[in-house]
């Protein structure tokens, strides 16, 4: 466990801790954009060269600019008067606990039996490509239908209907 | 610790705090941030097996991070055009006052 691994890995919780803290929602869309930089580091951190690149790119530069544009389209950045938790808070907070407990006594416990292979691995982008042409075509074509498809879909859910405008 | 408990550990925390911030906040968008967090935690755990299992040249573990990023993309621009409608019509983005499926 190197110095730099736990300096991500506070980055990250952080980020995730204070997104889902935070009173003003547009200090929470600039907190999660903080922990998406978290993990896209982390993947670079682990070899994973492509991911973490294209992390970068559709979360911090797409996902994030998306919600702040839902955000400022729903003046969602007023603190409601009820506060900003759900009145079943507790419940909630409970089940991820409870999941947090389950999932870290899981790991935890079977550390001897997970894998571990020292050298790194080399993987370079021809290598992607050249994966993505053959032995992934489908899922990449199947991925492009679903981009395509949601992106239509979004216009239209969020276009103003006709007699809507006010 | 072996490093990959280390990442796995990070990646049940950062989906436990998504699941907790889904759960109990109010506003929609920030229950949609909070499903974003949940899937780049399991991105997470897929890098690192795919990095400390026994056969990375396969490339398994990364090719399923990388369509699972562009799934949650997806994901993400139909939720928000969905909170974003529900908004104009009802004109408000709180949970708990969105109790009715009439429109």
């Amino acid at each position: 466990m190197t110095i730099v691994f736990w300096i991500l890995a506070a980055l990250t919780v952080s980020g995730g801790l204070a997104t889902v803290l935070l009173k003003n929602t547009v200090h929470c869309a600039l907190a999660v954009t903080g922990a998406f930089a978290g993990l896209a580091l982390m993947f670079l951190q682990l070899d994973a060269q492509f991911a973490g690149f294209a992390q970068i790119l559709v979360y911090i530069g797409a996902v994030a600019i998306l919600v702040v544009f839902a955000i400022l389209l729903t003046r969602g950045s007023e603190t409601p008067k009820g506060g900003i938790f759900s009145h079943t808070w507790l419940a909630g907070l409970c089940l991820a606990a409870a999941v947090f407990a389950v999932l870290g006594w899981a790991v935890l416990s079977s550390q001897h039996a997970l894998p571990l292979e020292a050298g790194s691995p080399v993987v370079s982008v021809m290598d992607i490509g050249n994966a993505l042409m053959s032995r992934y075509v489908l899922p990449l074509e199947i991925v492009a239908l679903l981009l395509t498809a949601a992106m239509i879909g979004a216009v239209i859910v969020a276009m103003h209907e006709k007699g809507d405008l006010k | 610790m072996t490093p990959l408990a280390g990442y796995l550990l990070v990646a049940a925390l950062v989906f436990s705090i998504g699941l907790a911030g889904a759960l109990t906040r109010r506003n929609a968008i920030l229950v949609l941030i909070g499903i974003e967090l949940m899937l780049n935690a399991a991105n997470l755990n897929l890098i690192a097996f795919w990095r400390y299992g026994p056969h990375p040249e396969a490339l398994t573990g990364m090719m399923f991070a990388v369509f699972s990023i562009a799934v949650a993309a997806a994901e993400a621009a139909v939720g928000l055009g969905l909170v974003i409608s529900i908004y104009r019509h009802a004109h408000t983005t709180d949970l708990d006052e969105m109790n009715r499926m009439k429109g």
